[in-house]
């Protein structure tokens, strides 16, 4: 209904030419970590083009592409690539594969609380804290505390992300709290002397982040707009948007536009790293 | 002539408001069956031995409850739903300690103690605790209460079961409170006066004579009580801290049967075996409020009837 209202609104606006008769409307749901981001770009589009809206919702990854098959909303924002699996659903239900946008970049910061002595960490290191191997900070050279593992829900794409890149598939220690998006995580950190939790290093306020190193001998980086995009960083991955077609008229013109390097400026100043 | 026939409209339109305050009534009853069988259904394949995860290995019933962990999202994923009913069943004992004593306490309070000005003063308030959004509990307890309760007790988590349960108990409270202050106040006036003619003071009369007369709907109202904790869904999500653990200890983070239904019924495949387990979990949480409530209405009739007609 939506979508033939859409039509039917362009339809008129190309009959008569009446220009703004009708708002268009674009609807983007989706991954957490992009959330800030994907409103602002919609608060900056739409002041420069008011006759388009743009409708931003969060709830992770998973649902936007939930969303995205099952046809609620235009562009999907994930923090990971489609998995095969649902690609598969998509091509049944729309008979496309969906077409992907690299649309930023973003390192994975690993938060500890302010008051910890522990700077760097090697991915090692991270793998075996967050598969509960090492359970006391004294091991990776702090004090003599248990570790407290703070992490996401797992219908979050950092959640897969992490999993995947730094416990290399492993599964995460059942003691892990997880908790409802990474602005609980981060406080939680912030609160936590023993915490470690790990999210978007936009969201980094009120703690620090670790310095990460790729193995023991090699050098720490932390996060940042030059590590993440020269991929010295270790934890750096790509933010993306789905769309079930190739982009046309209106839609075309947005994501055209968040790839701009007006957009791309949007990106660095939210905290992430343009995509080139 | 025309008297019968005015008699004639009132008798079509009150089978008109009949017919349809019945449908009304009848139509509630449908979407609570319709409810059940369509969270039945959705946890069907797993009923019948059906399912299997994305590796292919069935998923069963045994494996549900065998499993010691919960690990849906994951390369090779056990779905151990013992952690989590245990999970759910530990905060919900807790939040009951910390509610019942406090709720019947102020009940008592209101019922037989308090001059009038304010019980009207104290029975309204309790009550706008029961229609507080619980996402704001939840969030007051992640904030707040969880670095209080750390702080007093010395605890290494900051969100556990301890945490989760008291914030859950604001949300009891209110019920076991106005149920029993109702159960109180519905006693017979003759209970109070034959008390103190025998020469027992006011305290002796409410402890030892109203509440032990109250029980059946004290004991109602707690079960009542229990359905809403273990129900609740926002403010174990925010205050427990959500790690799936087999343990006894209530100092540790727990994840509920209901958290885990709402932090990832909205990412979860259709049709996968998660899903399947997820909508099962939903049939056991709505097995567990039905029956207690049944259970709770079925003893405030029979046990508090017989009581006052003299046959217990």
């Amino acid at each position: 209904m939506k979508k033939f209202s859409i039509i039917a609104g362009c339809a008129l606006i190309g009959l008569f030419g009446m220009g703004a008769a009708k708002k268009q409307v674009i609807t983007v749901k989706g991954s957490d970590t992009i959330v800030i981001l994907a409103q602002r770009w919609a608060e900056s589009y739409m002041a420069a083009h008011p006759d388009v809206s743009v409708q931003v919702t969060g709830g992770g990854s998973g649902v936007g592409i939930s969303a995205l098959i099952n046809g609620t909303t235009d562009i999907c924002d994930a923090s990971r690539p489609m998995k095969n699996s649902e690609i598969d659903k998509l091509k049944t239900r729309f008979n496309s594969l969906g077409v992907e946008i690299k649309c930023a970049k973003d390192g994975i910061a690993l938060y500890l609380n302010e008051s910890n002595p522990v700077n760097e960490l090697s991915l090692d290191q991270l793998k075996a804290i967050y598969t509960g191997e090492i359970t006391n900070w004294k091991d990776v050279g702090g004090k003599d505390e248990k570790i407290i593992l703070y992490g996401r829900e797992n219908s979050s794409g950092t959640y897969v992300y992490f999993r995947d890149v730094v416990l290399k598939g492993s599964d995460y220690a059942p003691a892990t709290q997880t908790l409802p998006g990474t602005a609980a995580v981060v406080n939680a950190v912030s609160k936590d002397p023993n915490g470690i939790g790990y999210g978007g290093a936009a969201y980094a306020k009120g703690i620090k982040l670790a310095k990460v190193k790729k193995d023991a001998g090699s050098p720490a980086y932390e996060p940042n707009a030059e590590t993440v995009k020269a991929g010295t960083y270790p934890i750096s991955r790509y933010l993306y948007m789905y769309v079930r077609n190739k982009p046309t008229g209106a839609m075309k013109a947005y994501i055209d536009w968040t790839l701009s390097a007006e957009g791309q400026q949007i990106v660095s100043k939210v905290g992430y790293f343009p995509v080139n | 002539m025309s008297t019968f026939t005015g008699k004639h409209t009132i008798r079509v339109g009150e089978w008109v408001i009949e017919t349809s305050i019945r449908a009304i009534a009848f139509v509630s009853l449908a979407f609570i069956v319709l409810i059940f069988v369509f969270v039945l259904r959705e946890a069907a394949p797993l009923l019948i031995g059906k399912a299997t995860d994305d590796s292919g290995a069935a998923v069963t019933l045994a494996k549900l409850f065998s499993s010691p962990f919960w690990m849906p999202v994951s390369n090779h994923p056990t779905y151990g739903i013992a952690a989590l009913i245990l999970g759910s069943l530990k905060v919900t004992l807790i939040s009951l300690v910390v509610a019942t004593p406090l709720s019947i306490g102020a009940a008592l309070y209101t019922a037989v103690f308090a001059p009038r000005w304010t019980k009207e003063i104290i029975k309204p308030a309790i009550e706008i605790l029961a229609g507080f959004p619980s996402v704001v509990i939840g969030f007051f307890a992640l904030i707040v209460m969880a670095s209080f309760f750390q702080h007093l007790f010395g605890l290494q988590y900051r969100l556990n079961a301890l945490t989760g349960g008291a914030a859950l108990a604001l949300a009891v409270i209110p019920i076991i409170f106005t149920l029993t202050e109702d159960a109180l106040t519905a006693l017979p006036k003759q209970f109070t006066e034959a008390s103190v003619a025998l020469g027992a003071r006011k305290w002796e009369t409410a402890l030892f004579v109203l509440l032990p007369a109250a029980t059946p709907g004290v004991f109602a109202a707690v079960l009542l009580g229990f359905g809403r904790a273990f129900g609740e869904t926002m403010i174990v999500l925010m205050a427990t801290g959500n790690a799936a653990l087999l343990s006894l200890g209530i100092t540790g983070p727990v994840r509920t049967i209901s958290a885990t239904i709402g932090a990832e019924m909205a990412e979860v495949v259709f049709g996968d075996a998660h899903y399947n387990v997820l909508f099962f979990l939903g049939f056991l949480l709505f097995s567990v409020s039905f029956s207690l409530n049944v259970v709770a209405e079925l003893f405030i009739r029979k046990r508090l009837m017989k009581r006052f007609t003299g046959a217990a």
